[in-house]
């Protein structure tokens, strides 16, 4: 027994080593498809979480234009939850699972989406830099070893670099803007840089998953490789907008040819994931509310389907 | 969603007084579109389920963009340069022409189901006729908007059958929604002068002839829901001429803030 439990395990390796895909009716350690729902799942929560910070400002959007495109970017990103959750489904959990562990707290989201949005040039920054550093994660994703998300992974990165674009269009247009604009923007960025760089997880002395999930090619790079690419990314970017990143140490490093930062409040970090962050409450709050005064409608649904059902089979 | 300007010429076939009723009553319908979209945004995050959050979600983008055609024609035919936002954002709540059922609130899932099937009954069947108008512009918008109405109509009729064959509980939520809100669906076939004088140009159809197809699907609806059709209701008027509820004060309130804290950018 023990001897074929270690093939399975010396296989699935070679297969993960040889890029070729993981498909749901393959064998896999526990491990691995514990790690990937959890992983999904998180991705997943963090879509239908991530639409409140952004709807919080439909209602207020400046003009029709933007409006139209703030709906269908927060429309985008409902679709985006439900192909990650049919995605992590593959793996034998259910959406009702997924979501009972997010209603009570034992699955988390973004920590980014515990912040709250404050003026409309939030829409902008969050679409700039949150989108912004969302892809830089998700695009490698696009390879991880697991079929089903790596092809969810491919619909969600065209749709994210395209709200992306939309975020640093609203920065420009407020940079391009009246002083008042300019300003709005600046204060933007100046409460939401640090929270993004927070994205890309603990350092990677401080995360220990690491290394397996790269062995797996579940990651295919450490979380300090992606905050690097996403200061080098970003930074230029401000300087074109005119905006100032709020960190003192940044400065360009020739050796490494990258920006040289300082260090993120990781007290502050672990207080967010902990539920102690400005909006963690209020968010899971709204998400179990929707769920709880939503019931009696999925169980309408339900009744007339079988009702439906049962007549078709009288018939 | 954008229809192509049509000729400035075309415009002026109008005789001023004509053109201006036909400046208001296109007011009136992108203000419908704009206020229903808005409580429809409203629920963003908030549904009962993803699916239909993503569907509302949806709906009331489409309706934004039916409100946006609106808004520039109407900016067009006032001739003072002014733009759809403008129309949106700098008008007060006694200049805006919706009816009354689309600033009501959105209640429970069966009140903004109930609210949104009596208008997409009508905007469906009110579409598919003014399709045929005489003026291009106003056929062309019906034309893209008639295809997304279907749609609501579809999803608003299924909603308002499970709901009223559903549980006992969706039945009594959707009996309750109906009661408060039948009194605000004769508004919107009920005409007033401007569509009268709209109507008799061969402009927007005649209501009177669009009641028979709505009243069928009404009933076949009705009828598979269980829920049996309301009578002998008082029907609320008013929205049309700008005499609203208290509710759409709150509603431009929020939409209007930061045009109005912000006046005159570019965003």
């Amino acid at each position: 027994m023990e001897t074929v439990e270690i093939n399975l395990e010396e296989q699935f390796q070679a297969r993960i080593d040889a890029d070729i895909s993981i498909e749901p009716k393959d064998w896999m350690p526990d491990a691995y498809r514990k790690t990937l729902i959890r992983q999904i799942s998180q991705h997943a929560h963090s879509e239908l979480v991530g639409m409140l910070p952004e709807g919080n400002w439909i209602t207020r959007a400046p003009s029709l234009k933007r409006k139209s495109i703030l709906l269908s970017k927060v429309q985008d990103e409902a679709g985006h939850g439900l192909y990650l959750y049919s995605a992590a489904e593959t793996l034998g959990t259910t959406r009702d699972q997924m979501l009972a562990d997010l209603h009570s707290g034992k699955a988390k989201y973004s920590s980014i989406f515990n912040y709250p949005t404050l003026s409309w040039a939030d829409m902008g920054t969050v679409g700039w830099l949150v989108d912004g550093a969302a892809i830089l994660n998700q695009v490698p994703l696009c390879r991880t070893s697991y079929g089903p998300y790596a092809r969810a992974m491919v619909r969600v990165c065209k749709e994210e670099s395209f709200h992306q674009r939309q975020g640093f269009e609203i920065m420009q247009t407020l940079c391009e803007g009246t002083p008042v604009q300019k300003e709005m923007a600046q204060e933007a960025l100046n409460r939401w840089w640090w929270p993004t760089l927070m994205m890309f997880g603990p350092k990677d002395a401080d995360s220990p998953n690491t290394a397996q999930s790269m062995n797996w090619r579940i990651k295919r790079f450490t979380n300090d490789e992606l905050r690097q690419k996403f200061v080098d990314m970003m930074v230029p970017q401000a300087e074109f907008l005119g905006l100032t990143v709020p960190d003192p140490a940044l400065k360009w490093n020739e050796t490494k040819q990258g920006y040289d930062f300082g260090d993120v409040n990781w007290e502050e970090f672990w207080n967010v994931v902990k539920g102690n962050g400005m909006c963690n409450k209020d968010r899971l709050g709204a998400r179990v509310k929707a769920h709880e005064e939503g019931a009696w409608v999925r169980e309408a649904a339900l009744a007339h389907a079988k009702k439906r059902a049962e007549r078709a089979e009288a018939a | 969603m954008q229809v192509a300007p049509s000729e400035t010429s075309a415009l002026n076939n109008y005789v001023p007084e004509l053109r201006q009723q036909l400046f208001h009553y296109v007011l009136q319908l992108a203000d419908t579109s704009l206020i229903l979209g808005h409580r429809l945004s409203e629920w963003c995050g908030h549904g009962p389920v993803l699916e239909q959050d993503l569907a509302m979600a949806n709906i009331a983008l489409d309706l934004l963009g039916e409100t946006r055609s609106l808004y520039q024609y109407a900016a067009e035919l006032e001739g003072k340069g002014g733009t759809e936002d403008d129309l949106a954002f700098l008008r007060i709540a006694t200049e805006y022409r919706n009816p009354l059922l689309v600033e009501q609130p959105n209640g429970d899932f069966a009140a903004t189901v109930a609210r949104q099937f009596l208008f997409d009954n009508f905007h469906y069947h009110f579409l598919r006729e003014l399709h045929a108008s005489t003026d291009e512009r106003l056929a062309a918008i019906a034309e893209k908007a008639v295809k997304e109405a279907a749609y609501h109509l579809k999803w608003t009729s299924e909603w308002l059958i499970r709901l009223g064959d559903g549980t006992e509980e969706s039945r009594q939520r959707l009996d309750q929604a109906l009661a408060s809100l039948w009194r605000y669906s004769g508004e919107l076939t009920t005409p007033t002068a401007t569509e009268k004088a709209l109507q008799a140009a061969g402009i927007i159809p005649d209501y009177a002839g669009l009641l028979p197809k709505m009243e069928a699907h009404l009933n076949h609806v009705f009828q598979e829901a269980t829920v049996p059709v309301p009578q002998g209701v008082f029907m609320m008027t008013g929205g049309k001429e700008g005499r609203h509820s208290e509710h759409l004060g709150y509603i431009l309130a929020e939409l209007q803030y930061m045009q109005r804290t912000y006046p005159g950018m570019k965003w």
